[in-house]
């Protein structure tokens, strides 16, 4: 498992930081809202999950499309506006999709995919699947509507789903404290019923454990549950590079979470011979998915006018 | 009544039978037709506030919480926005849920999921899922329903592409459209009036649909086309026989699907009349109105002189108090002479006289 672990959290480091290499090239056709520093969230709890679950997410969604099985090359072809990319070159970083690996959307609009998430959840138990969806948000999800609204038709409707609250400490750049009242997350969840605890983002190992002793009861029909993790943001908001020469925040305060990387942590705790195969084969991997994506060829004209609907092209003839 | 008129685009409209024996209401029409295709398909669901309360929606939902159970119909809390994104994740689930909205207004509330999300992800996610949903709404007229119960707001969705827009006003079309709208694989808004559900007319038993981008001729004419949106069809059919008392022959369509618009239909009429007047229940600024009479326009400008007109709300909030409310809406004699300046090139002034059996039934109240 430590091996599986780390290749998955350095999987999505080496990507994400070869994004941020390439990015000042202007090969990638998209704003890129990087992950590095919070990957061990999406991975220690999309290990816990099965094939068949289902995950929704946020704009800074990469790690999370990773971690639940999504494919490289397609994401790596979307971040440079190509046919082969997970939407051809239409949605780009922050919408990314795989269906086939139980990823079913990220959304630009903060919170929207909270109640996309407890309706598929809604689907699940109709059909009395006892699969599960996991939803994604950051903090600042929060303070929408959406999530307090959400959070109590997941509690009415007793549904399989897991909340996880990917807390980084900040909505762009203005800090949790800065914009909630009383900034203790668990406590909405609870207010609503819902059994909250608060994790440790750096801590891949609990993460995992915990959701699989969580999943467990969401699987069985325990009805929602909540995991607030705490995380950090290394970099800028948007865009590959880092943000404390902006001010709002101290390079001291990210210093604690850089010391305790678990990317670092787990590559320490392996053999140097384990190690060196794993990045070797996780940078093979990356090389391709980028040589995958300079090679393949943007969309045809065409496709601007394609997927409006879902048949075609009988409803654009009456326009 | 739709067979000899019927104009459909390019789906020939699927009558079960040709001429339809039976006389049901709007709200009868909207209740079988969800009925039946939640017999028909399991993944059909229904909800929304009230739908599972005593009144059932007017009557649109009586009798499904007991025939389909409380997974498939139910009441929902006070959360638009989430029961809107709630739905689309059903949806994106393979559901096909039919979200209900008593007023249009709170559509407001929900305009993040049904813009941002209902109508993109289909093209945002490269067409690799799709969105079967659909979203009724009422606009309310009349015994004060004021600022927040009376806006037409189909043309902001209109706006929009990925999302159809259906607005039907007879209890055949109601039927027809609600089935086509349940078995469409893309988001649609389908449009329902208070007023309208009081209406009856010949509706067939067996299900069949009023496919997107079908509109009707409902009156034939020569001198001047008017086009009445929702509740203002009626209106509009009145106000032909108004004109008739004064030798003109309007020809009136029920654009019955917004979005896709049966532009066709329209601009042929047009094309013979050279006038054209579009009746709203809506304000006209950028609205349903504006572009249908910007369509046709473009149409057919260098092809034949044309006399251009739109109507709708006043462009102010609608008041309660019938003594300016009345002056809010246009009505039948309102439209009736609005038609006649477009056929006689210039304001007459000429206003008819309001006959007993042209009148507006409308809701009495005490509400």
């Amino acid at each position: 498992m430590r091996a599986r672990l780390f290749r998955a959290l350095y999987r999505i480091r080496r990507l994400e930081e070869e994004v941020a290499r390439v990015y000042a090239s202007d090969r990638i056709k998209s704003p890129v809202h990087l992950s590095i520093g919070q990957e061990a969230v999406s991975v220690g709890v999309c290990t816990a999950l099965r094939p068949d679950d289902i995950v929704f997410g946020t704009y800074r969604g990469h790690a999370l499309y990773l971690a639940k099985g999504g494919d490289l090359n397609a994401m790596v072809a979307e971040l440079f506006g190509k046919a082969t990319g997970c939407t051809m070159g239409k949605g780009g970083s922050m919408h990314l999709i795989d269906p086939e690996a139980g990823v079913m959307g990220m959304s630009a609009v903060v919170g929207t995919t909270i109640a996309n998430a407890a309706g598929y959840a809604y689907a699940l138990k109709l059909r009395r699947s006892d699969s599960v969806v996991v939803s994604f948000f950051g903090d600042g999800a929060t303070e929408e509507g959406v999530f307090t609204e959400t959070l109590n038709f997941a509690v009415l409707k007793h549904l399989p789903v897991l909340f996880v609250c990917e807390n980084n400490g900040y909505a762009i750049h203005t800090h949790q404290t800065r914009r909630q009242g009383r900034a203790d997350i668990c406590a909405k969840a609870e207010a609503f019923g819902i059994p909250a605890e608060r994790l440790d983002g750096n801590d891949v190992f609990g993460l995992l454990t915990r959701t699989q002793e969580v999943l467990k009861s969401v699987r069985a029909g325990g009805g929602p549950w909540f995991l607030e993790v705490s995380t950090y943001r290394w970099r800028e908001h948007v865009g590959p590079g880092r943000d404390f020469q902006l001010g709002f925040r101290a390079e001291a305060e990210c210093e604690p979470w850089i010391a305790a990387d678990p990317v670092t942590r787990l590559a320490s705790e392996l053999s140097v011979g384990e190690r060196a195969a794993i990045e070797a084969e996780v940078e093979e991997e990356i090389a391709a998915a980028f040589a995958f994506a300079e090679a393949s060829p943007f969309p045809a004209p065409g496709e601007l006018m394609t997927d409006i609907f879902q048949e075609e092209p009988d409803a654009l003839a009456a326009r | 009544m739709p067979s000899p008129l019927v104009k459909a685009r390019s789906t020939p409209v699927r009558d079960a039978r040709p001429v339809a024996e039976r006389t049901l209401s709007y709200v009868d029409a909207v209740r079988e037709a969800a009925d039946q295709e939640m017999s028909r398909d399991p993944a059909v669901l229904v909800f929304g506030l009230d739908v599972d309360d005593p009144k059932a929606i007017q009557g649109t939902t009586r009798g499904l919480l007991e025939k389909y159970g409380p997974e498939r119909v139910f009441g929902t809390p006070l959360s638009e926005d989430a029961m809107t994104g709630a739905a689309i994740g059903m949806a994106l689930a393979g559901l096909r849920p039919v979200h209900v909205h008593i007023r249009m207004d709170f559509l407001l509330l929900a305009m993040n999921q049904l813009v941002n999300v209902a109508a993109k992800s289909r093209y945002m996610y490269g067409g690799r899922v799709h969105v079967p949903l659909v979203v009724r709404s009422m606009i309310g007229k009349s015994w004060g329903q004021g600022a927040q119960h009376s806006q037409g707001l189909h043309g902001m969705f209109m706006h929009v592409p990925g999302i159809k827009v259906v607005a039907p006003s007879t209890p055949y079309d109601a039927k027809g459209c609600l089935a086509a709208a349940v078995r469409d694989n893309n988001p649609v808004l389908y449009v329902e009036h208070r007023l309208l559900h009081f209406q009856k007319g010949p509706v067939p038993e067996s299900a069949y649909t009023v496919e997107p981008g079908t509109a009707r001729i409902t009156a034939v004419g020569e001198d001047v086309t008017i086009v009445g949106i929702s509740y203002m069809q009626v209106e509009c059919l009145r106000a032909a026989k108004y004109l008739e008392d004064v030798g003109i022959q309007a020809e009136v369509i029920d654009p019955i699907w917004l979005s896709p618009l049966d532009v066709d239909t329209i601009a042929n009429s047009v094309e013979r009349t050279g006038r054209l007047l579009v009746v709203d229940t809506a304000w006209t600024n950028c609205g349903a109105a504006a572009e249908i009479v910007a369509r046709v326009a473009e149409r057919l400008q260098g092809v034949r002189d044309l006399r251009l007109k739109r109507m709708g709300f006043a462009p102010t909030t609608c008041p309660t108090t019938p003594a300016l409310e009345d002056l809010f809406y246009p009505t039948a004699r309102t439209i009736a002479s609005a038609a006649r300046d477009l056929v006689e090139d210039g304001p007459t002034g000429w206003v008819p006289v309001e006959r007993p059996d042209l009148q507006s039934i409308e809701f009495k109240g005490p509400f």
